[in-house]
């Protein structure tokens, strides 16, 4: 039961990652209407600025901002001289560009920091790991993770329901012809809108530099599952992110961890675990299938 | 004709000879991973190969070399391509350098089967070291298995009795798990298959903790070995539960990443930068003295590799076209490893001593891995016996 409750958690810990990611992509594809493949290159630029900074000064209180702003720096950027020209280019050209961005931005991150990934350490007052109850102990950095992501989800929830900002994103991704045609300024709430996304990756990033390695292509790593994810949720809709994050996190780690034992139920010999691992693999990917059979738009759409 | 042009002539035509009577460079084209997390894996293979060249002047075995290095990013596709790319339009005959065992599984046939000459400098797979073994096949740093296998002897001497394994499902790591599983005497009480790209193990850690093992056995080479030795830290195993491993799970950069959650690890490893002989004290000095940076294991091998062909080239005078008598002076393994002594065995894959290895924090409070005692001698793999060449 307790290792039941100890994977739950970890779903939900990957779940709140992979929101993060999803939140800032899919409404960069919602509103904007472009493929922005380089998201991960954000994840990852948000991850290295954390990394050195904490390196240089050694306090993760002064590193984590400077990843998050860093990473919304570069996103604004990116959008100012790059995406700003792909509006109105099909999502081909949109694909070939941002994909030129990651080789761009992974050599560059060669450049500066070499092959060899950075170390950064927990911050001391989350170290260590806590009982939480029964005899269900879980590291303090992951539950920090948890709260943090879950609190971003909150304060993406008020800002789009509540705010003037939002009730322009909302309108943006319903119609975007409108938007413009009612005299907002569209080029800025785009650029604003970017730099947001941007700094959702960053802050996944800062936040896996602890548990994860920092090195060059761990954008690209996570890129296919955050996909996933925009597309279980539907296109445009944040709500539908969380939605899909929390389904893809749980079932991911869910099948890697009791799959291999129902499979060795079924049938002996090192092979059980081989094909385990195998599904649990596909298992994400199936679901999708699954998800686009039933419900073609996803399972909360922003378009309706 | 003026004069002029009489000269120019007459050095046009000397200039179009000339080639034919200076040596060509043999071009060596090299396959590696250079990208992504196991990126460093092959930048150390071709810094050190580049290297031995670089100590010889250009040369290798006194024969002018030229290598083409290319990333083929862990993707056994683009392996593949390349290997093509350097065998059709640049007519390479030798190739070398390849990390990850999926990516020799699609490129070194192809280069057997076109006639030229693979040297491995890593990656040895199980597929190609038993019944499919080739007389142009040669694996210089060891048989996939053989890495664990050292690893469950070292765990069988330390008297470890119930072990979790846990390696990437692909070739190299159901290779690790057979290897360890062949020589632990233990029970194996969990198998775990992670992925290759995976980059968080919390799941399998809860899983570690839910078997209450007494010893972990890990194969997750490159970056997935840095990330998951600090989340077994992290987790809070690394004091109740010892870990085993063989040297992809820990060399000198991941020892660099993880720092103190080094202490402790069992390692088992067939070369480490302390070994006594001549030839790695040569070696590890210039390599720290060029690069700034203490030699991983794999530069070891990018070492030997370039040295192993060097000798084969000395011994043929620099021909690889016939590949015969190429293989027949590879075979002869005539050159000082930095791992001492070295012999092909009947496969053509090495006969390796193995050593257990453990982190220190050294006089100056750097860590340091440091070599304590021997665990296999001349071990030869288990698929040896299969091949009939």
């Amino acid at each position: 039961m307790s290792l039941l409750i100890e994977q739950a958690l970890n779903g939900v810990q990957l779940g709140v990652m992979l929101f993060l990611l999803a939140a800032g992509l899919t409404l960069i594809f919602g509103i904007m209407g472009v493929i922005n493949l380089a998201h991960g290159s954000l994840y990852m630029i948000g991850a290295f600025a954390m990394a050195w900074v904490a390196n240089k000064t050694g306090s993760f209180l002064i590193a984590a901002p400077a990843g998050l702003l860093t990473a919304g720096a570069i996103g604004m950027l990116m959008e100012f001289f790059v995406i700003r020209k792909l509006y109105a280019r099909d999502h081909l050209d949109q694909v070939l560009a941002t994909f030129g961005l990651i080789l761009f931005f992974n050599q560059l991150t060669v450049l500066l920091f070499g092959r060899q990934p950075l170390f950064v350490q927990i911050p001391g007052f989350l170290e260590g790991s806590i009982l939480l109850f029964g005899d269900v102990r879980y590291p303090v950095y992951r539950i920090a993770i948890i709260a943090v992501g879950l609190l971003t989800a909150i304060g993406l929830y008020l800002l789009i329901a509540r705010t003037r900002l939002g009730m322009l994103i909302r309108a943006g991704a319903t119609n975007r012809d409108m938007v413009r045609a009612l005299g907002v300024d569209i080029r800025l709430l785009y650029t604003a809108l970017f730099g947001l996304g941007a700094m959702l990756a960053g802050l996944a990033g800062v936040m896996a530099g602890p548990i994860l390695s920092v090195q060059v292509g761990m954008g690209e790593q996570v890129l296919i599952l955050t996909f996933v994810v925009v597309v279980i949720g539907g296109v445009g809709s944040v709500r539908g992110a969380f939605v899909g994050a929390m389904i893809v996190g749980v079932v991911d780690t869910m099948l890697r961890a009791f799959l291999p034992q129902t499979f060795r139920q079924l049938m002996t010999g090192p092979d059980a675990d081989a094909l385990a691992a195998g599904f649990s693999a596909m298992g994400v990917y199936m679901l999708m299938a699954l998800v686009l059979l039933v419900k073609p738009k996803g399972l909360m759409p922003a378009h309706g | 004709m003026t004069l002029k042009g009489f000269v120019s002539g007459a050095a046009f035509a000397l200039l179009s000879y000339a080639p034919a009577m200076a040596q060509q460079p043999v071009k060596i084209g090299m396959v590696t991973t250079l990208s992504g997390p196991g990126g460093y894996l092959g930048a150390d293979v071709r810094d050190a190969f580049n290297l031995a060249i670089e100590m010889e002047g250009g040369k290798l075995g006194g024969v002018p070399v030229q290598v083409l290095v290319e990333d083929d990013a862990l993707k056994p596709g683009q392996g593949k391509e390349i290997a093509e790319r350097f065998m059709k339009t640049e007519r390479v005959r030798l190739l070398t350098g390849i990390i990850f065992s999926n990516v020799a599984g699609a490129v070194v046939p192809d280069v057997l089967d076109n006639g030229g000459i693979y040297v491995s400098p890593n990656a040895g797979p199980s597929n190609f070291a038993g019944k499919e073994c080739h007389a142009n096949y040669f694996v210089v740093s060891w048989q996939n298995d053989t890495l664990h296998e050292s690893a469950g002897q070292n765990a069988t001497n330390l008297g470890f009795k119930r072990a979790v394994v846990l390696a990437p499902n692909y070739q190299a790591g159901r290779d690790a798990i057979a290897g360890f599983k062949r020589f632990f005497k233990g029970e194996v009480v969990g198998e775990i298959y992670t992925r290759l790209d995976q980059t968080d193990f919390a799941p399998e850690m809860a899983q570690v903790r839910a078997a209450k093992p007494d010893v972990v056995f890990q194969f997750h080479p490159g970056g997935l070995g840095i990330t998951f030795a600090r989340q077994y830290q992290q987790a809070g195993l690394l004091e109740s539960i010892p870990m085993v491993v063989a040297s992809p799970s820990l060399d000198s950069v991941i020892l660099k990443a993880i720092g103190d959650a080094a202490l402790g690890v069992h390692i088992s490893s067939h070369w480490n930068s302390d070994l006594p002989n001549a030839a790695n004290k040569e070696f590890v000095a210039a390599f720290q003295k060029k690069y700034g940076r203490i030699p991983s294991y794999y530069a070891s091998q990018g070492y030997d590799t370039a040295r192993a062909i060097g000798a084969a080239l000395k011994g043929t005078g620099g021909k690889v076209d016939d590949t015969k008598a190429f293989s027949a002076a590879m075979r002869k393994a005539d050159f000082q490893s930095v791992r001492g002594d070295f012999k092909f065995g009947p496969n053509q894959h090495p006969i390796n001593d193995w050593y257990s290895l453990r982190v220190e924090r050294a006089s100056d409070g750097n860590l340091a891995i440091v070599t304590k005692g021997k665990v296999l001698e001349s071990h030869s793999d288990f698929y040896a016996k299969d091949c009939k060449m």
